[in-house]
């Protein structure tokens, strides 16, 4: 029997994890995907957000400041990119000042410091490839940028080296409340145990509805998004946000923490949680909502593009609760933007729920809130390089070109705790992949690692979700005719 | 007959019109080539068409699983077909030079299958 | 020991030539650094043959024309390092470099030779929309699987950019047993040679939809359909032409690009329009003895001019190390005028030619019947006339040194119509 199963292994569920191994509970999360992040934490902006934009007294106000506070020390902890870069919100016309202002109010009600508006050319001085048009900026100085999937993986790992377990591939079918306690029926596996957190994200209804009468909708809503080559990470230095208006929120133009840029998204919603391709209309509306902000945006060095769905409750705030009518059910739901953000502060406050359902929590006494630190070889001085190749010669055969990532560094992703087996996984947890050349250098090489560190054939090698074979199979063994 | 067709014997490409004359020296008269190998390409191509056959071999004991090969010349068209089905059966053993011989007259053809390098 | 002579970087067909022309013109000691497990390049898995026409007179598969220069380089006891990554070069001719073999090192050389060719533009840069699954790759990657590892990568296969690896990769597909249902274009015509148009299409009846692109990809874990659309002239979809291919591959074949890394990092200047470094009639950058050849400063369609151009880049590098290179900045620059959409090299310094310099370029579009003209001051310095040119094949002007002397500024290239 375990005290907790989390289902859901992406930002929330994994932070919650976390947070809970610092107690002596039995967790297990599981994950229905074939590795963590699968969901809307995989392909999201990636924003440590400051706090303005959140309704006063809601949930999302109160946990995005808070999260904010937690980014610093958590990503040292857990050895994940994090750079707190200050954020700009634009207001293009007198008619946006309004709105503005009212965003600086409503972030001086949340919380959070520093903010100050900005003359039209104060921004341009900080930021000389912002639009002529911009006429205020509302500067945000505790924004910033982190690496989503890596903290998400980072937070899993330490969670497991302190005591979790993790199953992937596992999807949860059916939950039954039996007496104290429920069952869970995942991956053709019956589990019990005490309590169960809803961290299922854009399937978070669904599983709530397995055990409790419906009591909120998931709405998934797609935003897509442009990567552009390092050589554009420094176009912008802070976050640059646009005023929201009756149109939206805008789009946003941001370095990432691995020094690209990034820009989107547009938010269309769709009609299931499948619906995470780009399209023509969405990538053009990006590009136009874009050019507002800054009409010099080098869109010929764009490397890849993505999507990613939110999923909005119904209900237009978090739901962090336990549910009415299934006591020990604890539904974390509905956490789109500021989800990121929040995520350090919820799994704390739901780590207090836990609490008032079993009592006190006897802490662990060799919990370790550090993982071992990850190897960025590019940022290694000389001598450190010659020291880790001497160490292990696998960090001397470069594996990715574009981000200069060693055999050595790939090999640790793929053996540390929620290692990474698919050759997404090895992209999400050290970037092979994430380049210029978008895989063409690095792939045929990830698949060959993976394969030997797994013992497996190449052939059993997935990019990502359980059908994604990359190779067919062996040439020579084909038995359709030429027809020349 | 009449046929237009661009010649690939060498990267040029040039645009041979063909039209089959029995007064013509062998028999049809030829136009846009710019050397003799596309005059005898271009009749070749309508009479009795042939290909390079470039693939690979299964090779054990080498440090790759694949060794490229090779027809020493061109062969009939029409037995490409029968030629892979015939090269997929192969499996060389390491060492191989490279324009060693792995199959001699292949299928018949006076055409000498090769290894195209050394593995 | 260190210090070189002459550090190449790379160790296919551009490296391999650089560096036996180098030996052959007595430079001291040189070292070539290659990447892969083994020297020859990008030729080790460009196993059809049309290589070698020009250089040996006879058409050779890439693994052979590169073995004849591997055996040279090593019957000539040239050094070579393999596995081996340079991981920054410097102005003044200092790399550093890994391998498991050797750890971290820092080189020196007296000139450094760029060879590293060049790498294939992803799906990401021009953004086809759509679902990202397995089982979308460049045709180059592809060829490799294929080839070199003996992997199968699909069975019914849509390829876009009908390019010379797009073209080949249907034929090998299709030899290896799978479908290659269709082949696009986004252009109105093919970027290939016509000889492949004919031996890896219209041999195996593959269409070709020439002014088509992808407009979606579907299929959430592997690829399960292909949607082309025609293109109008903006190259924007025109809707209600699209063509839905139900299939589990897309091969990629939409353009190289120069790996420019290290040459970025070095500081040199780089041509906006080939992506690769700025050189001078002696394939000598814009850093004084750091020179560059092959597809790293254009992009080659023919083995046999990447192994010119590379050994004119030798032969400069080991008579710079001799002092027999004049130095100093090109009197006159070569410059792109109409219907040309690139010259190499950007500089001429006409006291360091021997007897010509073979300018090398691309045209915007197909055209038939120019004259192909250098002027110089609206002066015509010289011109060949020529019947058929195409962007996807790499065109020369071989201009004698003595038309050249005492020009100075600009040397336009341009195409004119012939007078009828």
């Amino acid at each position: 029997m375990f005290d907790i199963i989390i289902i859901g292994g992406g930002i929330i569920g994994s932070l919650i994890g976390r947070e809970l191994s610092r107690y002596r509970l039995k967790t297990l999360l599981v994950e229905k995907a074939g590795d963590l992040a699968d969901g809307s934490t995989k392909a999201n902006s990636a924003i440590v957000h400051a706090g303005f934009d959140a309704e006063p007294g809601s949930l999302k106000a109160r946990f995005n400041v808070a999260g904010n506070l937690l980014y610093d020390q958590l990503c040292t902890e857990l050895s994940v990119p994090f750079k707190r870069i200050g954020s700009l919100v634009l207001a293009f016309s007198e008619a946006e000042l309004p709105a503005l202002r009212a965003l600086k109010q409503r972030g001086e009600r949340n919380g959070v410091p520093g903010l100050e508006l900005l003359s039209g050319e104060e921004a341009r001085r900080r930021e000389p490839n912002l639009s002529l048009e911009v006429v205020e900026a509302l500067s945000a100085p505790t924004g910033g940028i982190v690496g989503p999937w890596e903290l998400a993986v980072a937070a899993a790992e330490n969670a497991m080296d302190n005591g979790m377990e993790l199953m992937l591939d596992t999807e949860v079918t059916a939950i039954e409340r039996t007496g104290q306690s429920y069952r869970v029926t995942a991956g053709g596996k019956s589990l019990e145990t005490r309590l169960v957190i809803n961290c299922a994200g854009l399937c978070s209804d669904r599983i709530h509805n397995l055990v409790a009468a419906p009591a909120f909708r998931i709405i998934y809503r797609r935003g897509e998004y442009f990567v552009l080559d390092r050589g554009e990470g420094n176009f912008v230095n802070q976050v640059i946000f646009q005023c929201p208006s009756e149109r939206g929120k805008g789009v946003l133009i941001s370095p990432t923490v691995h020094g690209n840029l990034i820009v989107g998204p547009n938010a269309e919603p769709v009609p299931d949680p499948d619906r995470r391709e780009t399209t023509l209309a969405g990538l053009a509306e990006v590009r136009q909502a874009a050019s507002r902000s800054a009409g010099t945006i080098a869109f010929n060095a764009v490397i890849t593009s993505f999507a990613g769905l939110r999923a909005t409750p119904d209900t237009h705030d978090f739901i962090i609760a336990e549910a009415k009518d299934a006591p020990g059910f604890i539904d974390v739901a509905g956490i789109e933007s500021p989800g990121l953000t929040s995520a350090p502060a919820i799994a704390v406050h739901v780590a207090g729920l836990v609490r008032e359902r079993l009592g006190p929590l006897e802490p662990r006494p060799d919990f370790n809130p550090s993982r071992r630190p990850m190897i960025h070889f590019a940022h290694l001085s000389r001598s450190e390089k010659a020291a880790w190749i001497r160490k292990d010669p696998r960090f001397g055969r470069m594996v990715c070109r574009c981000e200069s990532v060693t055999e050595g560094e790939v090999v640790d992703a793929i053996h540390r705790n929620a290692g990474a087996t698919t050759v997404d996984g090895v992209k999400r947890r050290v970037r092979p992949g994430m380049g210029r050349c978008q895989g063409g250098f690095c792939g045929p090489r990830v698949v060959e690692i993976l394969a030997r560190e797994l013992g497996v054939p190449l052939t059993a090698i997935r990019k990502d979700g359980p059908d994604s074979l990359l190779l067919t199979g062996a040439t020579k063994g084909v038995r359709e005719a030429v027809h020349a | 007959m009449k046929r237009d067709l661009i010649c690939i014997v060498c990267p040029t490409g040039c645009h041979i019109a063909l039209e089959s004359d029995p007064e013509a020296p062998k028999g049809f008269r030829i136009t846009g080539c710019t050397c003799k190998r596309g005059q005898e390409y271009a009749i070749k191509e309508v009479t009795a068409p042939t290909r390079m056959l470039t693939s690979t071999v299964r090779i054990v004991g080498a440090r790759l699983p694949r060794l490229p090969v090779r027809t020493r010349s061109d062969i009939p068209k029409e037995r490409l077909g029968e030629c892979m089905a015939l090269i997929n059966e192969l499996t060389e053993r390491s060492p191989v030079a490279m324009g060693q011989v792995l199959i001699k007259d292949l299928l018949g053809t006076g055409v000498d299958l090769i290894a195209s390098r050394s593995l | 020991m260190n210090d070189y002579e002459i550090i190449v970087i790379g160790g296919g067909p551009a490296g391999l030539a650089a560096a036996i022309e180098a030996h052959k013109q007595g430079a001291g000691r040189i070292l070539v650094l290659e990447r892969d497990r083994e020297l020859g390049g990008i030729l080790s898995q460009c196993i059809h043959n049309g290589f070698g026409l020009h250089i040996f007179k006879e058409e050779l598969t890439g693994p052979e024309y590169a073995e004849r220069f591997i055996r040279e380089l090593e019957s000539l006891g040239i050094e070579y390092r393999l596995d081996t990554m340079v991981l920054e070069l410097r102005e003044d001719r200092s790399l550093d470099i890994i391998s498991a073999r050797h750890g971290f090192e820092t080189l020196r050389a007296r000139a450094v030779v760029l060879a590293m060719g060049c790498r294939e533009r992803p799906r990401g840069s021009i953004n086809i929309p759509g679902t990202r699954p397995a089982g979308i790759l460049t045709a180059g990657a592809a060829q490799r699987y294929v080839n070199m590892e003996g992997y199968m990568v699909g069975k019914r296969v849509v390829i876009l950019g009908s390019g010379d690896i797009g073209l080949i990769m249907a034929r090998r597909m299709t030899l290896e047993g799978a479908q290659v249902l269709a082949v696009a274009e986004i252009l109105p015509y093919s970027g290939g040679l016509t000889r492949n148009i004919v031996q890896c299409l219209d041999d195996y009846q593959i269409p070709l939809y020439l002014s088509h692109t992808v407009v979606n990809i579907e299929g959430r874990d592997r690829v399960e359909s292909v949607t082309i659309a025609k293109v109008d002239a903006q190259r924007r979809p025109i809707p209600g032409t699209e063509l839905r291919y139900l299939c589990d591959t897309l091969l990629l074949s939409v353009g190289l690009i120069p790996e420019n890394e290290l040459s970025k990092a070095a500081g040199l200047r780089l041509d906006p329009v080939t992506a690769g470094p700025v050189v001078n009639e002696s394939m000598e950058t814009s850093a004084e003895g750091i020179f560059a050849c092959g597809n790293v400063v254009q992009v080659h369609d023919l083995v046999d001019w990447v192994t010119e151009e590379a050994r004119r880049a030798g032969r400069s590098a080991a008579r710079y190390t001799q002092g027999r290179l004049r130095s100093g900045a090109p009197a006159l620059t070569t410059r792109a005028g109409s219907g040309v959409r690139y010259v190499v090299p950007q500089g001429i310094r006409v006291e360091n030619l021997e007897q010509n310099v073979d300018l090398m370029l691309r045209v915007t579009e197909p055209r038939h019947d120019q004259w192909l003209v250098a002027r110089s001051d609206g002066r015509i310095v010289h011109r060949a006339k020529k019947a058929h040119l195409t962007p996807g094949e790499m065109e020369s002007l071989r201009i004698p040194a003595g038309k050249l002397e005492g020009l100075t500024g600009e040397l336009t290239l341009c195409l004119e119509e012939v007078e009828k």
